[in-house]
């Protein structure tokens, strides 16, 4: 990082594309005010009011051809590079907005002023992401309060945080080294301190990275002991005698609700079954359901849906 | 050049301006004339910048060092938030709606005065009322959410005086919609004979357009901020997802009133300009139909775009497409009227003094601005730019170097019809030049700052931003001197200024046919129209003072 302009390289494979668009639209639109704050010098130096220019047949009349077609010119052919730059940039959002079905998921919990990490191994941070250069990783992320907003510069991501819901960040690190994690959604007084780092580590230092920490339980194996201890599995377990929807391969699936309607059980879609289980009612059931609303944190509806996502392959496995 | 024959007045009638109907403060707070309404507003928006220029100072003061070292970081983000929430609500959009607005509309068309005297007057009490209750709720307590209001901080997690700054805000929504509904009426109805829609000055179509917006876009921002304080104040769940609510919501209403307001702000400035840079070139505007046409395309379009402040909001990824493409579309109006500038320099015969200056300017930092807006436009360096120094530095570049130079150049080509008076040339081009050169130095780095990844509204950073944020704010420094200037040297021409003929650029348009100051009526006789505006024709040499030169005081005025 240079003293007088502290740009970070491009650190992810996505971010080079946003440099290489980045780059051409400088390009285009430096051409394009170089041209035309050269037209104005030009213009002001020839035709000032005391020079000895030709200042016959100036094209003023709107109604003259030669206008006409100047001003079509110019209409057309701006429309054109501006929707080429819109593909462009949207087929590069879109992307942005894909993560590959095998990214390793990790779990953000963003509160004022701090971001909680957890990992799927059970392993937590604050302020602190460390992961593998190379591989994948996805970020499910939610607020406990305001809206938050996670961006890393190196990886040219960004993307706000809310509460009541998820949203997701992905990106594969290609370069090791620790980067910027910044707060870009004002969040209030300390929103300057919402601020961490990205670790991104070879492959077998980050596995020994995992291997030093405490042991502790899975993500998923935290999820089941709480579907126990909340009274989850009375009804939803095996043995169960109310009738219940049964969670085995729920995780992204699609469910048929008692509306008529049909949705994908997402990290959203469980969430809210926890918290308001009056809205999406399976078809088939009774809502009988009560609302763990103020009982559970977001760590905690975290941990239950890694272990329901758990339950999608076979019962107890990681994921 | 002429087609109009200018009955113009004897310099021993000037006593008979509405400057000398009357001198006592009841003539002022009590006038009906729009004239007047409109020093009205200029003094208070004047007022009203510099308190939020004092922010802004502060602010680039703190900025200075990573460590937040002056301010702790509540005062910085009080600070923020007051600079916001003056400069967009209580100087940017009423500036030039109200002022200049107020003053020409009824002179451009040739009308005695706006359609609702009243309402105009009534106007500026509630922009005043507005400015009290808010300014004193920043001032007193202040309040911490920054001008955007965002939900659910601002309803249920600020502690600060929300209700009370919110409250001056609708307050002052209500003066927006008097005063456009106002000016919509007053085109309408009130235009001299001849005086057809396509023989209007660019002027009076750039704050019609406006004016539409602010009847239709004003009433929403009533209805969302009305909706916050539903929830700050009953817990009713509305934008907050612990009682039930939806935080995007808000964003939706908010920027649904607010991607129309900027151009709301940014209209008036082009149709300022486009008067100026006419007059001082001598020739006819270039393509006057589709600079009119591209007036109303923006106001339009304008209503479409809101959603490309959200791209990383967590709106759908489909939803961010639509309004990047419309984005783009209201981009190409935008891009035609810069075209169209320059294309009317060619071949004019070009004057270069201060109200020139500041046209030029504005150009050329309202082309960077909108070209920095196809970047922001561009959803995947959206999602790098938004939220970073990039986004301060392109509306700071729309709205201060476009706006706010086109004000200025506006305040000095009008100065001597609304004063009579004529400043320092000299005095006002070395201002233009120093706001210019400081404005530049201020925001470029900015631009830098956030491809470089620096977040907005942090009281500190790390430090490899240090030296573009020293360059900023060693810009700002220059930048408070330039805006300091034009008070002194204008103020002092109202007591030793030379008296201001009734045309002294020699410039087409009905304002110019009566004499400077205008009488309470504004004409003696109303003019009649019979051509299209603009009747400039550039000649080698020639003067821009040519019917000036009538007059021997006037003479000797110019440098």
């Amino acid at each position: 990082m240079s003293a007088l302009f502290p740009w970070t390289p491009a650190a992810s494979p996505l971010a080079g594309k946003v440099d290489v668009l980045l780059g051409a639209l400088t390009a285009l639109t430096g051409v394009v005010a170089v041209t035309i704050i050269a037209l104005i010098i030009v213009f002001c130096l020839r035709y000032r009011h005391n020079t000895k220019a030709d200042r016959t047949r100036a094209p003023a009349d709107q109604r003259h051809r030669a206008t006409r077609r100047i001003e079509l010119a110019w209409t057309i052919i701006p429309l054109l590079l501006f929707l080429g730059v819109f593909v462009w940039a949207a087929d590069l959002y879109y992307q942005q907005h894909a993560p590959p079905p095998d990214a390793q998921q990790v779990f953000i919990v963003a509160k004022q002023w701090m971001w909680k990490v957890q990992h799927a191994d059970g392993r937590r941070e604050i302020d602190q992401l460390h992961v593998p250069r190379g591989y994948p990783i996805k970020l499910v992320m939610t607020s406990q309060d305001v809206i938050h907003s996670f961006f890393v510069p190196a990886f040219r991501a960004k993307q706000d945080v809310l509460p009541g819901r998820y949203t997701t960040l992905w990106f594969t690190a290609e370069r090791a080294g620790r980067f910027h994690l910044f707060c870009t959604e004002y969040c209030g007084t300390d929103h300057a301190r919402m601020i961490g780092e990205i670790v991104v580590m070879e492959p077998e230092e980050y596995t020994r990275w995992l291997a030093s920490g405490p042991a502790q339980q899975t993500l998923a194996a935290r999820g089941e002991r709480l579907f126990r201890t909340l009274g989850c599995s009375g009804c939803h377990g095996a043995s169960a005698t109310v009738h219940a929807p049964p969670l085995e391969s729920l995780y992204g699936r699609p469910v048929a609700l008692a509306t008529g309607r049909t949705v994908i059980a997402d990290e959203l879609y469980i969430r809210d079954s926890i918290l308001i289980p009056t809205k999406d009612v399976a078809a088939g059931y009774s809502p009988i359901m009560p609302s763990f609303a103020g009982q559970v944190s977001e760590e905690q509806i975290l941990a239950l849906i890694a272990y329901i996502e758990s339950l999608r392959d076979s019962r107890g496995s990681q994921p | 050049m002429n087609t109009i024959a200018a009955p113009l007045l004897p310099p021993s009638e000037r006593a008979d301006s509405y400057l000398s109907a009357g001198y006592s403060v009841r003539s002022w707070l009590l006038t009906h004339d729009h004239k007047r309404i409109a020093i009205l507003f200029a003094v208070s928006i004047t007022l009203l910048f510099f308190v939020g220029g004092t922010a802004a100072a502060l602010i680039r003061l703190e900025l200075l060092t990573p460590a937040g070292d002056l301010f702790s970081a509540e005062t910085y983000n009080k600070l923020f938030t007051l600079h916001g929430v003056i400069m967009v609500w209580f100087f940017l959009i009423p500036s030039i709606p109200a002022t200049l607005g107020n003053f020409l509309i009824p002179l451009m068309i040739g009308a005695r005065d706006l359609a609702f005297p009243r309402l105009n007057l009534l106007s500026w009490y509630l922009y005043i009322a507005g400015a009290v209750v808010t300014l004193g709720a920043l001032i007193a307590g202040g309040v911490d959410t920054g001008w955007t209001f965002y939900t659910p901080f601002s309803t249920l997690f600020s502690n600060t005086y929300v209700i009370a700054a919110v409250t001056g805000v609708f307050i002052v929504g209500f003066s927006s919609i008097l005063t456009g509904l106002n000016i919509i009426v007053t085109v309408h109805e009130l235009r001299a004979p001849g005086m057809t829609w396509f023989r209007l000055p660019l002027f009076v179509w750039a704050i019609y357009a406006t004016s539409v917006i602010l009847v239709l876009a004003t009433p929403v921002l009533a209805m969302t901020l009305s909706l916050m304080a539903f929830e700050r104040i009953f817990r009713i769940g509305i934008f907050d997802p612990q009682l039930g609510g939806d935080p995007l919501l808000f964003q939706h209403l908010f920027w649904f009133y607010s991607h129309p307001a900027v151009y709301i702000m940014v209209l008036p400035g082009m149709g300022v300009v486009s008067e100026i840079i006419t007059c001082f070139a001598r020739k006819r505007i270039f393509g006057y139909r589709m600079m009119a046409y591209a007036i109303l395309a923006i106001a339009v379009i304008g209503f479409l775009v809101w959603g490309h402040h959200m791209f990383v909001s967590g709106q759908s990824v489909y939803a961010g497409m639509v309004f990047s493409v419309l984005s783009y579309l209201v981009a190409i109006p935008s891009a035609i009227k810069v075209f169209n500038w320059t294309a009317t320099l060619y071949k004019g015969s070009i004057h270069f003094e201060a109200p020139m200056l500041y046209t030029l300017g504005f150009v050329g930092l309202f082309m960077l601005g909108g070209l920095s807006g196809l970047f922001v436009a561009a959803l995947a360096l959206d999602v790098h730019l938004t939220d970073t120094y990039f986004v301060i530095a392109h509306f700071h570049y729309i709205m201060v170097g476009g706006t706010v130079l086109a004000y200025l150049g506006g305040i000095h080509y009008w100065w001597p019809k609304i004063t009579g008076r004529l400043y320092s040339d000299a005095w006002a081009r070395f201002a233009a030049i120093l706001i210019f050169a400081g404005f530049n130095l201020t925001f470029f780095p900015q631009y830098l700052l956030g491809v470089a990844g620096m977040p907005r509204r942090y009281h500190e950073y790390p430090p490899e931003f240090q030296v573009l944020h020293v360059l900023s704010s060693a810009g700002a420094s220059v930048l408070a001197l330039g805006f300091l200037l034009p008070p002194i040297y204008l103020l002092w021409s109202l007591r030793r200024g030379e008296h201001a003929t009734a045309n002294p650029w020699n410039a087409s348009g009905l304002e110019w046919r009566t004499s400077s100051p205008p009488p309470e009526e504004n004409f003696k006789e109303i003019p009649v129209v019979t051509g299209p505006p603009y009747d400039y024709s550039p000649r080698e040499g020639d003067s821009m003072f040519g019917d000036a030169m009538d007059e021997s005081e006037a003479s000797t005025s110019r440098p």
